[in-house]
């Protein structure tokens, strides 16, 4: 037996021989701001469908957005913005934030369905409304048509805030849940993170938009809101760990934005937060983010920021596509007999 | 009719992004065009598997992923190149660059086998 054993890293695939671990020290240091540049100087030159999209999320996590993002390294979905589904057409999901909309957004919606055919309108569990089997060149036609901003719900990102009607209506509603719903989903959206993010907020203990078994969760309390992570209601079911108990709906806020960020830099490529928690340790995650330091805190809010002002809703490229042919068919350029 | 060995010009080179595919009609067929930088490369946009749109693919080297289950085709050959894609094939189809347009030959290739 050797003394010492060679460490084994988790290394994302066969194309690079390093951890995300190192690769995120590795990208920071020597200001690698491109897939295929870290592809040539750290892997092996070419890169494959696990680690292009990793290391795309992973160079947009490190410089706030202030990268050269290559399309040519994201999935489908990120390049049109849209789900694929199995027929090679798209669905279209408009953000709804906290899953309220209005009169108006539904009539909106309703005449897209008419106007372009759309083969389901289906609402979703996620309390929003999904157009399923449109075709990949009417996206950008149907974007404006909605008027709604992306809901993300192709990609790796902040999917959504589902709500309870909170203190407006409820009998029992102790917290204003709608308002504090929309307003997290507000701070968050149009961000990446490693793996989808659904989010919840309950006005009382009842819990009837699920915030328990969500990434994160705000849990309203008489006179105080739990902050809790990690949940989930999908490939696995796993209740949320409590991060902290706040006062005021502004710290719970503050709180989610913490973990939110913590997450969004040290998790691994697609690994969703109850596996993250579970790895680190609720106790850690607490230490270093609502318990950390002021400093440490501060770092994590200022990068959030950052990468937030940087982001916006990826729909405008409807106005401005970034190539000629993003969302079209190619025409042969001369007539071709059949 | 088809004509046989007939150059059909495509598409401007700079209209198919670096390592990305465009669908592209070509009579009753679709074609998937990538773009590997010194070459365009080309097959029928079906994925063997479950008929996906192989011009949506992450291309990999000279290969290219279907977005639907990710079985891996060879542009150079039509070939399927990982687990259960290895005995399936798409057809290819050859181009040229001039002028900064890509050309593809209508005519019909050879099935490998």
């Amino acid at each position: 037996m050797p003394e010492f054993e060679e460490e084994v890293k988790q290394t994302i695939c066969k194309c690079i021989s390093f951890s995300e671990d190192q690769l995120r020290d590795i990208l920071r240091s020597q200001q690698l701001r491109s897939v295929q540049e870290v592809l040539e100087i750290y892997g092996n030159g070419i890169g494959c469908e696990i680690c292009k999209p990793a290391l795309s999320y992973m160079l947009d996590m490190l410089w706030c957005g202030n990268h050269d993002e290559d399309r040519s390294a994201r999935f489908i979905n990120d390049r049109v913005h849209a789900n694929i589904q199995k027929d090679g057409t798209f669905s279209v999901v408009p953000r709804i934030r906290g899953g309220v909309t209005s009169p108006d957004e539904l009539r909106r919606i309703g005449d897209v369905a008419d106007k372009y055919q759309v083969r389901m309108v289906k609402i979703t569990g996620s309390q929003r409304i999904d157009l399923l089997g449109v075709r990949k060149s009417d996206l950008p036609k149907i974007w404006a048509d909605l008027g709604m901003p992306s809901g993300q719900a192709y990609t790796k990102g902040v999917r959504m805030v589902k709500t309870c009607v909170g203190t407006d209506f409820c009998r029992f509603g102790v917290q204003d849940s709608t308002s504090a719903g929309i307003e997290l989903e507000r701070r968050f959206e149009n961000l990446f993170t490693p793996h989808k993010v659904k989010m919840g907020a309950v006005g009382c203990p009842r819990n009837c938009a699920e915030a328990t078994v969500k990434d994160i969760g705000l849990v309203g309390q008489e006179g105080s809101w739990q902050v809790v992570v990690g949940g989930a209601a999908g490939k696995k079911v796993r209740k949320a760990d409590l991060l902290v108990t706040v006062e005021t709906t502004e710290q719970a806020l503050e709180a989610a934005a913490l973990f939110f960020q913590y997450y969004r830099e040290g998790a691994n490529y697609v690994e969703r937060t109850y596996d993250f928690v579970e790895r680190v340790g609720i106790e850690k995650v607490r230490k270093e983010t609502v318990y950390a330091p002021d400093a440490v805190k501060r770092g994590l809010l200022e990068r959030l920021r950052k990468s937030k002002q940087r982001s916006r809703d990826a729909w405008l490229e409807r106005d401005t596509p970034r190539n000629p042919t993003q969302f079209v068919q190619i025409q042969p350029l001369e007539e071709v007999f059949v | 009719m088809t004509e046989r060995n007939r150059w059909v010009r495509i598409a401007y080179c700079r209209d198919i992004p670096l390592r990305e595919g465009r669908a592209v009609k070509v009579g009753n067929r679709e074609i998937a065009i990538f773009n590997l930088g010194d070459r365009f490369l080309a097959l029928e946009n079906r994925c063997p598997h479950k008929g996906g749109p192989l011009a949506d693919g992450i291309v990999s080297g000279a290969m290219v992923v279907c977005p639907l289950h990710a079985w891996k085709m060879s542009l150079e050959t039509g070939k399927g190149v990982n687990g259960p894609s290895a005995s399936s094939c798409v057809e290819t189809f050859r181009t040229r660059m001039e002028g900064g347009i890509v050309l593809l030959q209508a005519e019909r290739s050879v099935r490998a086998i």
